[in-house]
This record gives C-alpha cells, sequence and structure tokens, in this order.
C-alpha cells in the first residue's frame, strides 16, 4: 500500500482522482496551492486509488497523506 | 493626514509604517491570524486582526478592512501592492466612505486592469504597444488566423490578467489552439473574464518599466527606469536601475512616452508603466501597473526620495513635490527579491526562519516584514525580503552585492540566496548582459 504524502504545506485545490480510479505513473492525483503557485501531486507508480484522505479547501502540512493507493 | 490604514502585509506594510512615522502620521495596521506574530504586527500601536489566514477572508475583505477604517476614523487607506491595491471597486468603497485612497482614481485602475482596454487607450496615446490583436479576440479561428499574419511565437494573455497569470507562449498552431481554450478557461476561474488577446512574442526581449507620479494639478513626471528582466515564471527577481542596456537616446525616449501614457488618463499618484524592448532597443507597451511597486526602492537609493511620502503628499492634493528638471539621479542601485523557494526548481518552501542576520554597511537597505524565529506561511507570496545594494556605480553595487551575500545569514527555510551568488558571478550578468530568457540559462548550470 503506497500513500502519497504532501511535499508541502497548502491547501488543497482540486482532487483529480476518485476512488477506485486506476492511474499511471507520474499522473496528478490533486494539486496544492502554497504561496500562491499551484503545485501539481503526482504519484510515482501506477495503480487503483484506495482512498483520498482530503477534501478541496483543506489545509494540509508538508507529509500529511494525502493519498492511499491499493 | 493625521491616521493611515495600511490594507497590506509583510514587508510592504511595514515600509508604509516607517515613512507616516517620519511623517508624524499614526498607522492602522490590520493583519490575519497567520500573520499575528511578525515583527511589525507586534510593535504596531494600533492593529486590528481582520480575520483567517486565506487572502479571501483576510487581506481581501474590504468590508472588515473598511470597518476597522471606520472605528478608527482614518484619514487614508494606502493599499500597499497586490491584494487590494488594483480594485476598482474598493477604491470606489474607499471614496464613498470619505476616505482617501492614496492612489489613483477608480476609473483609471479599471482603465488599466483591463488589458485591452489598456492597450488601445495607449495606441490612442500615441504609445507604441506590441504588434497583435485590435481588442478582445472572438474566437481560436480568430487568433489562429491573426497568428498566422503576425508570425509565430506568439503570446496570448488573459485581458483581466497580470502577474504572470493566465499568459502562455505559442510556438505553432497546434499549441496555439490548446493553449487558447486552456488559456480561456483559468482566466474565467481567475478573474472571472476568458476574454484574451494576442501580441507577437518578442524573443530575446528586455523588461524594462518606468516609474511616473500624477497629481491633481495636471502634472505628471517621471522617475527614470528599472531593468526587470530578471524573472522566473514572469515573476521578478533582481531589478536595477539605471538598465545596463538602454542606450541614453532611447531611455530619454521611453521616459517621455511614460509621461505621455500618464498624461493621456490623467494620472495621479505612483504609477509604472512597463514596457518590452527588443535587442534594436524598439520599445513597446506592455502594461500600467496603478500602484506602488514592488521595486520601487531602486528608484529611492538613485534619487535620493521617499516614495511613500511622494504618494502621501499627492494624497492630500498637494503639487508633485519636485519639476522633471529638477529630478536627477546618483549612482546605481540592484534590488534582490528573497524568496522562500527551492533555488533550482523554485518550489515553494514555507516552514520556520530560524536566523535571518545581514551586515548593516553603508549602501545596504533590507526591506522585511520577518526575522529570525518568524513563521513563513504558506498563504501568501512567497517574497520574505527584498535586499537593496547602493552604489556609485554598477561595478561599486555589484560589489557591494557580492559580500553582501557572502556575509548574510538566513536559514531554516529553502530560499533563492544561493541564486544569486551564482549569477553575482556569472559573467554576462556582470556586463549587463541578460535578457528575460536569462534565468532559463543560470539554472541549467546550477542543475550541471
Amino acid at each position: 500500500m503506497k500513500e502519497i504524502k504532501a511535499s508541502m504545506a497548502g491547501t488543497v485545490l482540486n482532487v483529480l482522482v476518485a476512488e477506485g480510479e486506476n492511474v499511471s505513473a507520474g499522473q496528478a492525483v490533486l494539486t496544492l496551492e502554497s504561496m500562491k503557485m499551484e503545485i501539481p501531486i503526482e504519484t510515482t507508480e501506477e495503480g487503483e486509488v484506495g482512498t483520498v484522505n482530503v477534501n478541496v479547501g483543506d489545509f494540509v502540512n508538508e507529509g500529511d497523506i494525502l493519498v492511499v493507493m491499493k | 493626514m493625521k491616521k493611515i490604514l495600511i490594507a497590506n502585509r509583510g514587508e510592504i506594510a511595514a515600509r508604509i509604517v516607517q515613512t507616516c512615522e517620519k511623517l508624524g502620521i499614526e498607522p492602522v495596521i490590520v493583519y490575519s491570524q497567520a500573520d499575528r506574530d511578525l515583527p511589525y504586527v507586534k510593535n504596531a500601536k494600533i492593529a486590528y486582526e481582520i480575520g483567517e489566514p486565506p487572502v479571501a477572508k483576510s487581506y481581501l475583505n474590504s468590508e472588515r478592512i473598511l470597518e476597522v477604517a471606520r472605528t478608527e476614523k482614518v484619514d487614508a487607506i494606502h493599499p500597499g501592492y497586490g491584494f487590494l491595491s488594483e480594485n476598482a471597486n474598493f477604491v470606489r468603497e474607499v471614496e464613498n466612505a470619505n476616505i482617501t485612497f492614496i492612489g489613483p482614481s477608480a476609473d483609471v485602475v479599471e482603465a488599466m486592469g483591463d488589458k485591452v482596454r489598456a492597450r488601445e487607450t495607449m495606441q490612442a496615446a500615441g504609445v507604441p504597444v506590441v504588434p497583435g490583436s485590435d481588442g478582445a479576440l472572438k474566437d481560436v479561428e480568430e487568433a489562429v488566423k491573426l497568428a498566422d499574419e503576425i508570425g509565430y511565437p506568439v503570446m496570448i494573455k488573459a485581458s483581466a490578467g497580470g502577474g504572470g497569470i493566465g499568459m502562455q507562449r505559442c510556438e505553432d498552431e497546434k499549441s496555439l489552439r490548446s493553449a487558447f481554450v486552456s488559456s480561456q478557461n483559468r482566466a474565467k476561474a481567475y478573474f472571472g473574464n476568458d476574454e484574451m488577446f494576442m501580441e507577437k512574442f518578442i524573443t530575446n526581449s528586455r523588461h524594462i518599466e518606468v516609474q511616473i507620479f500624477g497629481d491633481d494639478h495636471g502634472n505628471v513626471v517621471h522617475l527614470f527606469e528599472r531593468d526587470c528582466s530578471i524573472q522566473r515564471r514572469h515573476q521578478k527577481v533582481i531589478e536595477e536601475t539605471p538598465s545596463p542596456f538602454l542606450s541614453d537616446e532611447v531611455r530619454q525616449q521611453i521616459c517621455e512616452a511614460a509621461v505621455q501614457a500618464g498624461n493621456h488618463v490623467n494620472y495621479t499618484n505612483a504609477g509604472t508603466v512597463e514596457f518590452i524592448v527588443d535587442e534594436e532597443e524598439n520599445f513597446y507597451f506592455l502594461e500600467m501597473n496603478t500602484r506602488l511597486q514592488v521595486e520601487h526602492p531602486v528608484t529611492e537609493m538613485i534619487t535620493g526620495l521617499d516614495l511613500v511620502k511622494w504618494q502621501i503628499e499627492i494624497a492630500q492634493g498637494n503639487p508633485i513635490p519636485k519639476k522633471q528638471e529638477e529630478l536627477t539621479t546618483k549612482g546605481h542601485s540592484f534590488e534582490y527579491r528573497i524568496y522562500a523557494e527551492d533555488p533550482v526548481n523554485f518550489m515553494p518552501s514555507p516552514g520556520k526562519i530560524e536566523t535571518f542576520d545581514y551586515p548593516k554597511a553603508d549602501g545596504v537597505r533590507v526591506d522585511t516584514g520577518f526575522a529570525s524565529q518568524t513563521q513563513v506561511t504558506p498563504f501568501y507570496d512567497p517574497m520574505v525580503a527584498k535586499v537593496i545594494i547602493y552604489g556609485e556605480d554598477r561595478q561599486d553595487a555589484l560589489e557591494k552585492s557580492i559580500s553582501f551575500f557572502n556575509e548574510w545569514k538566513l536559514d531554516g527555510i529553502k530560499h533563492n540566496g544561493p541564486l544569486f551568488t551564482t549569477i553575482l558571478n556569472e559573467e554576462s550578468f556582470q556586463k549587463g548582459n541578460y535578457t528575460t530568457n536569462y534565468l532559463n540559462h543560470v539554472k541549467t548550470k546550477v542543475n550541471n
């Protein structure tokens, strides 16, 4: 089970995947906004999205788990 | 004026406080919950917390800001830059509350904020604009047809855009077609306005801007140019004045064009006319910023003037303190914007500043809202400080810059300081030989 973590503190701008969706390596799963910049958060491996832990507008800290892959 | 509310944060709030205190004016600070521990907030005699960290709930909350202004019975509001500074509706709300807005009229703010209208206004003023569309583009087909006429590469821009947001370079028809639609969607989401226009992309360009001031008595003067070509993601990183690139003849022409632009719109208070300049020194109007600019200190260094003081004087209805022929420059100045970001990939790096210390030397000015042991939060722009260096000439200013960055200390967060050390030791920068594309080359060198 792989976890996708926030690379920096910020606000969730949008969530690009749904639970159960198949994603490929390098695909953006969500976008964080930090310091007026949009930062795509990508998965490093392909697989199926297990759970999405955050909603649009949530504030996350660096290292928080955003998405868990199956 | 006895009391001024500063509707901003960070270094520019701290900067405006300084001039207020010098003039015996009481500053009123407003701050979000994220900024309560910053030094200028803690040191303020009058400060109001106005909301939660996100800008919509605090620094863009005009209702709450005006409520503080009324409670404190302030004479004026200084908007700084960004946030509400170029929001014509806010300007009107301030004026309706019988409070002076330190800046130009709402109508001028509105006319210049609409990039298509600004372009048309400048054409009418006889100021050259970049070859491109007359007015807004109807649709993608019109964009493709025009691009064929003026030649690729082209830039498509959102009419309501600014600060590098809502613009994209297109190399060919295919990229234009896809960029047009995505930029239009972004513009609609960001600015609530999906109007797009097109300009020819000027290769090897420089970004040179002119500081102007206008007053209520019909006077407009310029305070010379600033070269802001060192940029990343269309945002400025280093500015200097005088420009090392312009010939004296073109310097005079570009400054005169800026005054012409200001006169045409009956400009009042501080403004900046931005130009793009090609390799042959042809210059074209880009946009006009109807506010105090981040990089105003370099102009202050070489003119010996306090631009915030000028803004306050003019907002009170006084004439511009000096005539054009009385305005002169001496020496050379650089400004380095310190961003909390990775110096190589420019990714943001919020966090706690452990130590921020620097040599207090002659010709060194640091404008900041932060200090050691303060938190840089992810809610705002990543700029933590501006390092402004003055020298007798460019060489002297370069040498002082190099010693500054050898001696200063900023740790706890990642920042772009190492990039400045690289740039300052780099031959083409030392020679003043750079374009807006410069950082792409330097970045590559850091990577290798």
